[in-house]
């Protein structure tokens, strides 16, 4: 199959994404200004031999697709604002459990009901710290329906290979944007799919074998009886309460993603090489952002633009060097503040550190932000 | 002391188990065992899931795929397995709370769907895990640590509340009759859609202690007393009938299994 030229929303080129990247499974609860990707999955999986559920809520959404996770299919799910939150006791369960499923949060303005129609960014922070105690976090963020594309698929290859769930955290903007999209065959995108263990080979569920990142993940049916728990557990897979092996886990489940950043964090610098000043975004409010720094070039001022594309981790030595090199970094972000102070412990007053925000459901447009970032001068 | 079947479907090593003196719930869990090992079934493809609480931790003991999920959630992760590979035997393993108070919600739609599950609730009355807080299954004006002046709540009737929801088959049996249970479990293994076998088990040390309903063997006698099969006790006098306990098989009938349904809109498509 060649590729296709499709003009797509970003909630579809999610799916599209997604099965590509082998999704066979999806688990959810509809909720705006997510639901197309519920929609969609629902049309296409069946088709693929695949599966489609529709979940009494969102804490059963994310539960279903971490039980078919674990009999080896790749599974996903979708929520926004409202359930982001309900969400959040599993994601921590997928987290210490180590099974793989990719988490789309198209975010709308909260808290609560909030606006479920308008944009915002206010769960970038929820994203990081909404389940309870330490966990390794992955979260990616598009600001394109190609890009929401490109990203859905990387997620599911990070899922896979670090045995983690991964946060998808799209956004209104590019969620119900739509733009020209090429989706490529499947023969040239690459797949990532997780390690299994040989049949009859000596398995322990949370052993690191030699050479491995993570442990290898046997399917439930295949042949290999095993304890999977939300409990600190040893290598085995069974609960253990010694405060050690509590702490190897632990060490362990944050080193995976701490000592493999290099690999997992993605971003964009535009115009940053003689930049004097920064603008710092990211997602669908990155759009407008890039407009402004064109803009702002045009009047012959020295600014660059960095765009997150993993926001978790946090591209940490990206940031401070450019804390280094610039006088002034613009944070501008659809909430009251959450990347901001990131952008403000990395830099540790290098350079002063500024917040265009705003949460009340409109985007921020170029002008604005022009506005904004003239205040420093 | 050999024991084939705790030697073939136990995991030795994790005994002894968590449970308290008298708890009936190691009673439930080798009625499992026997029921597995009466219909011959993979170990293999035999997968029990949980959620949290004393009955949740019996997976731990037991040599399947396991999985120990969140408070509540274990008939959500269950269909996400079930749904994911339909050749595995779905067991799951929840107690009264966590399957009709915090997994209630999970409990009337898997039944609702008629999706292949076979589900044990081990009711013991209480929340015995966290001490003894009253449960959805706690008779009114009982006693718990949250109701130290009684219970106003009015307990569910888990296997009806089962029933209601579309669970197709639908039993109540006793920690004390364990043939009785063994013989439901099975039937709910064959039996090819949602199935709910409630299954009465005695907590002496927090439901007991706290409702002064003696030592462990006194609540055995208790529910060897209080529980009639339903057929029978249709023909009894009213006299006889007060007091007592209905149990026995109450529904057992076909309909449509969910994953079977999918796979029928997955071959429709392929035409």
């Amino acid at each position: 199959m060649a590729k296709v030229v499709k003009f797509l929303q970003g909630n579809e080129s999610c799916v599209e994404g997604a099965l590509i990247a082998g999704m066979r499974l999806y688990s959810g609860y509809p909720i705006t200004p997510s639901t197309e990707i519920a929609e969609l999955s629902a049309e296409r999986l069946p088709r693929l031999g695949g599966k489609f559920i529709q979940m009494e809520d969102e804490i059963a959404g994310i539960a279903g697709a971490i039980g078919a996770s674990l009999t080896g299919v790749k599974a996903m799910t979708a929520t926004s604002g409202p359930g982001f939150s309900l969400k959040q006791e599993n994601i921590g369960y997928a987290a210490i459990a180590e099974i793989p499923l990719v988490i789309v949060n198209v975010q709308r303005g909260g808290p609560s009901t909030g606006l479920p129609t308008s944009p915002g960014q206010g769960d970038v922070m929820q994203a990081k710290w909404g389940t309870h105690g330490d966990h390794p976090v992955i979260c990616l963020t598009p600001n394109s329906v190609k890009e929401t594309f490109d990203l859905t698929i990387r997620a599911f290859n990070l899922a896979e290979k670090y045995r983690t769930p991964v946060i998808l955290l799209t956004d209104e903007i590019t969620g119900h944007m739509r733009e020209k999209i090429e989706i490529p065959d499947v023969s040239e995108v690459e797949i990532y799919d997780r390690k299994v263990p040989e049949q009859g080979a000596d398995y322990k569920a949370y052993r690191i074998d030699e050479g491995d990142i993570v442990p290898k993940m046997a399917p439930f049916g295949g042949g290999f009886r095993y304890h999977v728990t939300g409990l600190f557990h040893d290598e085995t897979g069974f609960p253990s309460n010694s405060t050690a092996n509590a702490d190897i886990m632990i060490k362990r489940l944050m080193a995976k993603v701490e000592d493999n950043k290099d690999d997992i964090i993605t971003y964009e610098s535009y115009m940053t090489d003689d930049a004097e000043y920064l603008i710092l975004s990211y997602g669908g409010t990155a759009r407008t952002a890039k407009a402004a720094v064109k803009q702002l070039r045009s009047e012959g001022i020295k600014v660059g633009m960095f765009r997150l594309i993993t926001i978790w981790p946090f591209p940490e030595e990206q940031v401070r060097a450019l804390g280094e090199q610039v006088k002034d970094i613009l944070v501008a972000e659809l909430n009251y503040g959450q990347i901001v102070h990131e952008v403000e412990r990395v830099v540790a007053s290098k350079c002063s550190v500024r917040l265009c925000g705003k949460a009340n459901g409109e985007v921020i447009i170029p002008s604005e932000l022009v506005a904004a970032f003239k205040e420093v001068l | 002391m050999n024991n084939p079947l705790v030697e073939n479907y136990f995991r030795m090593d994790k005994f002894p188990h968590i449970w308290c003196p008298g708890c009936g719930h190691g009673i439930i869990m080798a009625a499992i065992a026997r029921a597995i090992e009466a219909k011959g079934l993979d170990k293999d493809k035999v997968c029990i899931v949980s959620g949290i609480g004393c009955s949740s931790r019996a997976p731990g003991y037991m040599d399947f795929n396991t999985l120990h999920t969140t408070h509540g959630r274990a008939l959500a992760f269950a269909t996400g397995v079930k749904l994911a590979n339909p050749e595995l035997e779905v067991i799951v393993i929840a107690g009264d709370g966590d399957l009709s108070a915090i997994g209630g919600n999970h409990l009337i739609h898997a039944a609702r769907r008629n999706i292949n599950l076979t589900t044990i609730c081990f009711n013991n009355n209480i929340y015995g895990m966290t001490g003894g807080q009253y449960s959805p299954t706690t008779p009114t004006h009982d006693k718990g640590t949250t109701a130290p002046h009684g219970n106003i709540d009015r307990p569910f009737d888990i296997t009806q509340l089962a029933a209601g929801a579309g669970a197709t088959y639908a039993a109540k049996s006793t920690a004390f009759h364990a043939k009785q249970l063994q013989k439901f479990i099975e039937t709910a293994l064959d039996h090819k859609g949602f199935s709910m076998v409630e299954a009465i088990s005695v907590c002496p040390t927090y439901y007991g202690r706290k409702n002064k309903k003696g030592s462990a063997v006194d609540m055995m006698d208790w529910l060897k007393d209080s529980f009639v099969d339903h057929k029978v006790a249709e023909k009894l006098p009213p006299e006889k009938r007060e007091g007592k306990f209905l149990m026995g098989e109450f529904v057992n009938k076909q309909e449509p299994e969910y994953t079977e349904l999918y796979d029928q809109v997955i071959e429709s498509l392929k035409k």
